[in-house]
């Protein structure tokens, strides 16, 4: 069933895999692109230790910037370290940035084509407890509007170190989006990974519904797919990593295999992914499509897994939304 | 080194030039706003013609000094200025605006080579600048930073978030200038939201502060001098102008802020004399005005 051309984990959906969180890839990663480019910096708005800046700190303390609480004035300081030619990446909650320094963030780092990575943890309802102040759902939507923003928003903890390495060498604005929560590590050292290139990650033979994901639930995702397969319902699964630009290839590829897609992601169900999803096919393939995501509310406290159940995005409630669908 | 009276002269030559052309593209134009950049044609002319280590010819010179406009709506002084140091023909000037320009009406970095950066949404110049000035000096660079900002644009919170990074980084590479022409688009600051005691909010921010009169050209290259002396905090320069300055009719007047010439209030010059009038009163400040764009 699974794509071995990706060389994921061996046995991901048996096997007990190692748990992390997509900021723990970030942590490493940022470390990794820095002592390859001395020009790289980090910038802190008092949150190093839960954004894993602190890793790159410890390692680089000259190139680690505190600016205290004050996401406006990280965003365009570090467009001004850019316009110097540095390549800063600028980490806080995505609640905060790009939550509160929107305009900073248009005006100063996309308008001005700077290579400033805004990396956006604890997004999507990862943050659990601490309820729908610090859970951002609207982060994809407000980043891939922007024009010059690359949008990545990775599966693991594997992916999300080589997002943020490919993010430190492209020389453009980039919005990383990472989570809070762990989540099993189910791609490897080996994966392929390039900017705007989606993974197959189950093709399928004869498919009747294609499941595209972007963010941490690819994993539910390939959970769901493997339960319905179970029962003879051959489903394929596409992970974009990157959410701006789309894969439209891949998109195209999989909606005309399967006929139908549902879109699964830890955002809005408007405007985001399967927003971009949606655009990309009923201009070029118009096939049904279901959105997956919070559906125009907010999220609220609770622990991770309670609110996935919740809002529809655990395993069994995408495979339960897949057969659903199937059966009208 | 204090500028001889020549150099004065010959700086507030260029700016009486620079004025002109401001006039003549607002006028071109039909929109934009006339009482700011009219109020900082002397410190433009300044920079250009005597403060900044540049090469029009080269606009990315590395060793160059970073001027950043924070409020980008007074752009027109700074193209005319741009246009005058030889950046670009002078006729450009007249492009303000139009589809297809370099000369957006809000500055553009990618657009317009030597602009520095895009600015127009208020409060956010200073952040930059602190963020070239902080880069620099990583990098053991002798470039100097300024950041011109109006006194409207210090209602923004980003503002102060730059000064206190700015004041606690001791950015003494970077010099801040404050167009203290006491207007906004509503109104008055005072009336609108109070600025003052505006030095002293600068100097609790850990910035040396000079006050200068903003249309004093040897005052004001002074102060800049004075800047590069103090190693262990920013400057801020307040220049107090008057918005309008060359055109008696307008001059202090807050109703001039966003309208060009023919479109202002028009209870002392009828709207389609206004463009004359400016003119002919910029050039009995006693300049030369060259009118000839062919």
């Amino acid at each position: 069933m699974l794509n071995h051309t990706l060389k994921l984990v061996p046995d991901l959906l048996t096997a007990k895999l190692e748990e992390k969180s997509t900021r723990d890839g970030f942590g490493t990663g940022v470390v990794a692109a820095g002592k390859e480019n001395p020009n790289l910096v980090v910038l802190s708005a008092d949150l190093k230790e839960s954004t894993r800046a602190e890793w790159f700190e410890k390692e680089f303390p000259d190139r680690f910037i505190e600016l205290g609480v004050a996401e406006q004035n990280m965003a365009t300081v570090a467009a001004g370290l850019a316009a110097v030619g540095k390549v800063p990446f600028i980490t806080s909650y995505a609640a905060f940035s790009p939550g509160r320094n929107y305009e900073q963030i248009r005006t100063t780092i996309a308008l001005n084509d700077l290579p400033v990575v805004v990396c956006g943890m604890h997004a999507g309802v990862s943050v659990g407890p601490d309820g729908a102040t610090h859970q951002m759902v609207e982060d994809l939507a407000m980043m891939r509007a922007l024009p010059n923003m690359i949008v990545m928003n990775p599966a693991d903890a594997e992916e999300a170190r080589k997002a943020t390495i490919a993010a430190a060498k492209c020389g453009k604005p980039v919005y990383l989006r990472f989570g809070r929560a762990n989540m099993p590590v189910f791609t490897t050292l080996e994966t392929p990974f390039a900017i705007g290139k989606a993974l197959t990650l189950v093709e399928g033979e004869k498919p009747e519904v294609a499941l595209f994901t972007t963010g941490s639930l690819a994993y539910y995702a390939l959970q769901a797919a493997a339960a319905l397969q179970k029962d003879g319902i051959d489903v394929s699964v596409t992970h974009f990593h990157t959410v701006k630009p789309l894969d439209t290839a891949a998109a195209l590829a999989a909606a005309k295999k399967a006929g139908r897609v549902i879109t699964i992601e830890e955002h809005q169900a408007a405007g985001g992914f399967g927003g971009a999803v949606a655009e990309v096919l009923s201009e070029h393939y118009p096939v049904p499509v279901k959105r997956l995501g919070l559906q125009d509310e907010f999220g609220q406290s609770g622990e991770h897994p309670q609110l996935l159940e919740h809002y529809g995005l655990s395993a069994a409630r995408i495979e339960a939304a897949a057969r659903a669908w199937l059966a009208l | 080194m204090a500028l001889t009276d020549a150099q004065v002269h010959a700086i507030e030559e260029k700016a009486r030039d620079i004025r002109a052309t401001i006039i003549d593209m607002l006028v071109a134009a039909k929109s934009g706003h006339t009482a700011g950049p009219l109020g900082m044609a002397d410190i433009f002319a300044a920079f250009y013609f005597h403060i900044l280590a540049h090469d029009p010819k080269n606009p990315d010179w590395e060793g160059r000094d970073r001027l950043v406009l924070s409020n980008g709506h007074i752009v027109p002084v700074r193209y005319s200025a741009m246009a005058h140091a030889g950046y670009f023909p002078v006729k450009e000037c007249l492009t303000l605006r139009k589809f297809g320009t370099r000369l957006q009406g809000h500055p553009e970095r990618t657009k317009l080579p030597g602009v520095e950066t895009t600015s127009g949404p208020l409060g956010s110049g200073l952040s930059q600048a602190s963020g070239m000035a902080y880069g620099l000096r990583m990098d053991g660079k002798a470039n100097r930073v300024y950041c011109l900002m109006s006194d409207g644009e210090l209602q923004e919170g980003n503002t102060w978030e730059a000064a206190l990074f700015a004041g606690k980084n001791r950015l003494s590479n970077l010099t801040a200038v404050i167009d203290r022409n006491n207007i906004q688009i509503d109104g008055m600051t005072e009336d609108i939201m109070p600025l003052e005691p505006l030095a002293d909010k600068w100097r609790a921010f850990n910035f040396h502060v000079i006050d200068v009169d903003g249309h004093n050209i040897e005052e004001f290259v002074n102060a800049v001098e004075m800047a590069k002396a103090i190693h262990e905090k920013p400057t801020v320069i307040i220049a107090h102008t008057i918005p309008g300055k060359g055109v008696k009719e307008i001059e202090f007047d807050y109703r001039w802020h966003g309208n060009p010439p023919g479109k202002g209030p028009t209870d002392k010059i009828p709207a389609d004399k206004q463009a004359e009038v400016f003119l002919k009163e910029i050039r009995s400040m006693g300049g030369k005005v060259p009118h000839d764009y062919a």
